[in-house]
């Protein structure tokens, strides 16, 4: 017998036509890449077909005479003959349509949907002319809120499905599900417990009629009235593909794009709705600056960009290069990075730069370690080692795309987390390491990988069999192994995660998707936005006096500077006159409050470049310079992999906003005349770094056209890291009556951006602190209980939650829940913080 | 009310008889209807957490079948038959008339909570036309007059009729030796008991 070779193709007939099929494709799907759009309501290509609206009715043949067929629902088979336009199909769909209008309001001049509405255009091309229904039609209380966000419209509805199936298999938080049957079905939530998903904007964008509407957008504008344009979301690193859309030079929606590298359409509500901060009227809409910081009557004024610009510039070539600094630049785009760069570092001459506020990785690492992509994350059968935050509440989308691989594709999850992440219930195997020990744990699964026994884990007392196991799938991942590395806790020094990554690269094919947080951090870095970098992933030290970048650049800097905490402190003795905040917000963001409350207040001069007046610029910048917002300049956009993709404007900013590039550029020009002469615009911006940096010379302007929704990714680092770390791990016990701290980062907290936004600032959750229930009982702690969490640094106030995902022994705060910065607990350098609670 | 600590150790008993925890689910909205007369929020979250499933899937789930309750009823639920036969046979009057006597609307339960009188599509009787169900045990040939009988017997407590929750009607002891001895598919690495006992000729 021989065996049978899988056919590469599945040839079907459509309309007489033969056409080539993929084989296990559906039917809907063959005929539309051959160019047959079959109508429907419930298929979509991202989730699995139900069959339920029966829309895309055609008749098929497979051997034994036309029969109608859902063609969602029937995969391709040789030979199988498809008729689309019989009148047996037509007929079908024809009636389908009847019979879902019988129930569905004609309410279409007032329906948000209208103009861009599946049913009314699939009606106009498919369906009856006119109804025979003269009965009166079904009325239900409407509008409904599902979640804080969305609203559903009962009547409206046709039971698709779409939205359901999104929450359980996309999304999988199955909160909103048909209930009651027949002519009752209807998609309702539980009692009390509303449609609560960080990914609830998805369902909007999906809804085939005008069934479910967001408030952002309801009755805002018309489709016809709207212009869309192509760009990438600025909320996170793993910039998934958007459409902006605009009416009369004001955003109104954001809908996700489908790249098939990266987000598949979906977006994280904060990407969706994350547009709104941007038309807030506390935009900056020009510079102000104030004489000094402190006396409560000293308030800022409106300036002048001439006469804000000129202070600055006056303050910058006042100061020797090595008291300047400059932090931030992840909310740029790499234009406006390269700029910045070219500014502090060849104009100015500073080192002193660092795109990452200590809550990200060694850059040096991050440009060496072998890098992954999402795809390659994803690859079915592959094997995913988390050492980093949950990618629920950080990488939203990086989270669908990894929950689908482990769900649909096989791939197996081996987390490494100090608590219980969002992909914890999938995980075949958690580890979860005291804060601080980390990286011991990560070399001692790497040991067991490499030969079993050797860490000692069967034979160790406690025995720990899990991490055994663990050990023994990542031994068996073969050259799968995808290292998603990131910060899981804050209150865990970069050091850790750094040292783990090392110990990881020494598996023999181990890759890294460097999971940093913040918008376009990898563009920072990979334009030179840290300390000892320059563009293009190239050691300060290792630039040549003959290379493009000296030849380009007026001057270098002497030696490699200071990271942000080396900024901060050196600001906190009185050794930074002018320190420039670029889109960054110490105070919150940097994981010692104290430190930089003091860096900001000791440096000479503090100048802000932001949207908004952040907590950082209103204790003590003196000037602060009104920037673009991502949907109001031209530029791209690295993501978390090293996909650059376009950010396109698409309004005005308010007032004389500025994009950066611009602003760099006009205090470079002021400072060293000619230095930026041609840099006029973003596209001559990325020629000239296209020109210094052999990484992005693959991003010259047609190739980003070339393909516009997948983007161009950047040359992968594909050298190991060969800088030695030593890190001596750190375990303390805490004592009687002290926990370990845990601080994570949540999608919604109390940033300055989602403060602005009017659909999510209710979002942030309340601050708590929770420990495990093991824990409640020595200490009489009880749930709910108003508690002070106290450090030997300060103090925050939160509510006692009791929590299985958290280890027995620690206990966890947000990052950034309203009123309670958990930065105020941290000191700078401390590998692990002890901390206790006391009842208020 | 959440589940009672018996209806715990019998829910736990019972998810042990599936080869999933989700697959339980049913049977477990049996349970609670029995302890409770209908389905609490309390037990539908729970049992969510049982079975792995979040409280809306456990609602959608439960809310296609007519049978579970999300409301209480009365301690007897009347179910009037107007199909064809029972229609023919007088059975729109007979429940105009239980309406009527009780004094509630189709659907409607008494101010004692005693009766819920429910309007019911054919239940397979139609023998007996016009009949009727109480807590789901029939009553054939049914009159005004039978009907009114009935319902003083039952206030009387003259006349036993068991809860309308259906695990009472469905549970049945199983002897170890019977079950099924399921496992997941993805586990099973032989064939299922039941198959070698019917090979080996005994049935029943």
């Amino acid at each position: 017998m021989t065996a049978v070779e899988p056919r590469a193709t599945v040839e079907i007939t459509v309309d007489g036509v033969s056409v080539d099929a993929r084989p296990g494709e559906m039917l809907i799907a063959a005929c539309e890449r051959a160019g047959t759009y079959i109508p429907r309501f419930c298929y979509h290509p991202r989730m699995s077909p139900v069959g339920m609206c029966r829309m895309c009715l055609v008749e098929v043949d497979t051997g034994r005479g036309f029969a109608l067929q859902p063609s969602c629902m029937v995969p391709v088979t040789e030979g199988m003959k498809v008729s689309t336009e019989s009148e047996a199909s037509k007929k079908a769909q024809d009636g389908v349509l009847e019979f879902l209008l019988i129930n569905h309001p004609l309410d279409c001049p007032v329906c948000d949907k209208g103009g861009e509405c599946p049913l009314q255009d699939q009606t106009m091309a498919y369906g009856p002319g006119e109804t025979r229904f003269v009965e009166e039609k079904r009325h239900f209380p409407k509008p409904i809120a599902i979640s804080e966000t969305v609203f559903l419209d009962r009547e409206r509805c046709i039971l698709c499905d779409r939205c359901t199936r999104f929450a359980d298999e996309v999304a999988g938080d199955a909160l909103i599900h048909f209930m009651g049957r027949g002519n009752h079905t209807e998609v309702n939530t539980f009692t009390d417990e509303p449609f609560a998903s960080y990914f609830s904007g998805n369902t909007v964008q999906i809804c085939p009629v005008g069934a479910l509407t967001a408030a952002p957008y309801r009755f805002k504008a018309r489709p016809w009235d709207l212009t869309e344009t192509l760009s990438t979301a600025w909320v996170d690193s793993v910039g998934s593909r958007v459409a902006v859309q605009a009416s009369r030079n004001r955003v109104l929606r954001v809908l996700g794009a489908d790249a098939d590298a990266v987000n598949w359409g979906w977006l994280s509500d904060k990407e969706r709705f994350g547009f709104e901060a941007l038309n807030s009227d506390e935009r900056l809409a020009a510079p102000i600056i104030r004489d000094a910081v402190g006396g409560d009557s000293r308030e800022f004024r409106q300036a002048g960009w001439g006469e804000a610009l000129e202070a600055v510039t006056a303050a910058l070539a006042g100061a020797s290069p090595e008291r300047v600094a400059v932090l931030g630049g992840a909310r740029l785009t790499n234009e406006a990075q390269y700029m910045w760069a070219k500014l502090a570092k060849g104009v100015v001459g500073t080192d002193n730069v660092d795109a990452q506020l200590g809550d990200g990785l060694d850059p040096q690492l991050v440009l060496g370690l072998t890098r992954a992509t999402i795809d390659d994350a994803c690859r079915p059968g592959g094997t995913v080692l988390l050492i980093g935050p949950d990618p629920k509440e950080e990488l939203g989308t990086l989270y669908l795309r990894l929950r689908h691989a482990i769900v649909n594709d096989g791939v197996t999850l081996i987390e490494v987390t100090p608590h219980a992440t969002g992909l914890s219930h999938l995980a075949a195997h958690s580890l979860r390491p005291r804060p601080g020990t980390t990286a011991g744990l990560v070399a001692e699964l790497v040991a067991e990988a490499a030969a079993p026994g050797a860490s000692g884990a069967e034979g160790s007392d406690p025995p720990r069999p899990e991490l055994a196991a663990a050990a023994q799938s990542l031994a068996e991942a073969g050259d799968g192994v995808v290292v998603v590395l990131g910060r899981a806790s804050l209150a865990e020094p970069a050091s850790v995660i750094n040292a783990a990554a090392l110990e990881l690269s020494r598996l023999p094919s181990a890759r890294f998707l460097p999971a940093l947080r913040r918008g376009n951090v990898m563009g920072a870095l990979e334009a030179g936005l840290a300390p000892g970098l320059v563009p293009g992933r190239v050691l300060l030290d290792d630039v040549g006096d003959d290379s493009p970048l000296a030849q380009t650049w007026p001057r270098l800097p002497a030696s490699a500077g200071l990271d942000a905490a080396g900024v901060l402190r050196a600001a906190a003795r009185g050794d930074v006159d002018v320190l420039v905040l670029v889109g960054a917000d110490p105070l919150n963001d940097f994981a010692d409050r104290d430190l930089a409350y003091r860096g900001l207040r000791g440096a000479s001069l503090v100048v802000a470049v932001d949207l908004f007046v952040n907590d950082s610029a209103s204790l003590a910048a003196r000037v602060v310079l009104a920037a673009a917002g991502p949907t109001e300049c031209d530029g791209t956009f690295t993501n978390l992999e090293g996909r650059v993709s376009v950010m396109s404007r698409k309004v005005t900013p308010p007032g004389t906003a500025r994009a950066d590039w611009m602003i760099a550029a006009d205090l470079s020009e002021r400072l060293e005349p000619g230095s930026t002469s041609g840099l006029e615009t973003s596209e001559a911006i990325r020629a000239e770094l296209a020109l210094v940096s052999e990484v992005h010379s693959s991003i010259a302007s047609d190739a980003l056209e070339a393909d516009p929704m997948e983007g161009v990714l950047l040359p992968l680092p594909g050298t190991a890291a060969d800088a030695e770390m030593v890190h001596a791990a750190a375990d303390e016990d805490p004592g009687e009556g002290e926990f370990l701290l845990i601080a994570a980062r949540t999608m919604y907290d109390d940033g300055v951006m989602l403060r602005h936004c009017p659909s999510s600032r209710g979002l942030a959750p309340a601050a708590t602190a929770r420990i495990n229930p093991a824990d409640a009982g020595g200490a009489g702690l009880e749930a709910g209980a108003a508690v002070r969490v106290v450090s030997d640094f300060g103090h925050i106030e939160a509510t006692l939650t009791f929590d299985d995902g958290v280890p027995a022994g620690s206990l966890r705060v947000d990052w950034l829940a309203p009123g309670a910065p958990a930065n105020a607990l941290i000191a700078e350098g401390t590998e692990v913080t002890l901390v206790r609670v006391e009842t208020r | 009310m959440t589940l009672s600590a018996a209806n715990e150790a019998r829910a736990a008993e019972i998810i042990s008889m599936f080869p999933r925890p989700r697959s339980a689910l049913i049977p477990l909205l049996h349970l609670a209807q029995a302890q409770d007369g209908y389905l609490t929020d309390e037990a539908m979250r729970r049992i969510g957490e049982l079975v792995g499933a979040t409280p809306a899937e456990v609602k959608g789930t439960a809310g296609f079948y007519e049978m579970f309750r999300f409301e209480p009823l009365g301690t007897y639920l009347v179910n009037v038959c107007t199909n064809i036969s029972c229609f023919l046979w007088g059975g729109e009057e007979l429940l105009e008339h239980a309406c009527e006597s009780l004094g509630v609307e189709v659907g409607g339960t008494t101010d004692d909570r005693m009766f819920t009188v429910e309007e019911a599509e054919c239940i397979a009787a139609c023998t007996e036309a016009p009949c009727l169900q109480v807590n789901y045990r029939y009553r054939g040939r049914m009159t005004p007059d039978d009907f009114d009988r009935l319902i003083e017997d039952l206030r009387d407590g003259r006349v036993d009729v068991a809860g309308h929750g259906v695990l009472a009607q469905v549970s049945q002891m199983i002897p170890a030796d019977r079950l099924a001895g399921v496992v997941p598919p993805e586990r099973a690495r032989e064939a299922p008991v039941w198959l070698g006992r019917n090979e080996a000729g005994v049935t029943g």
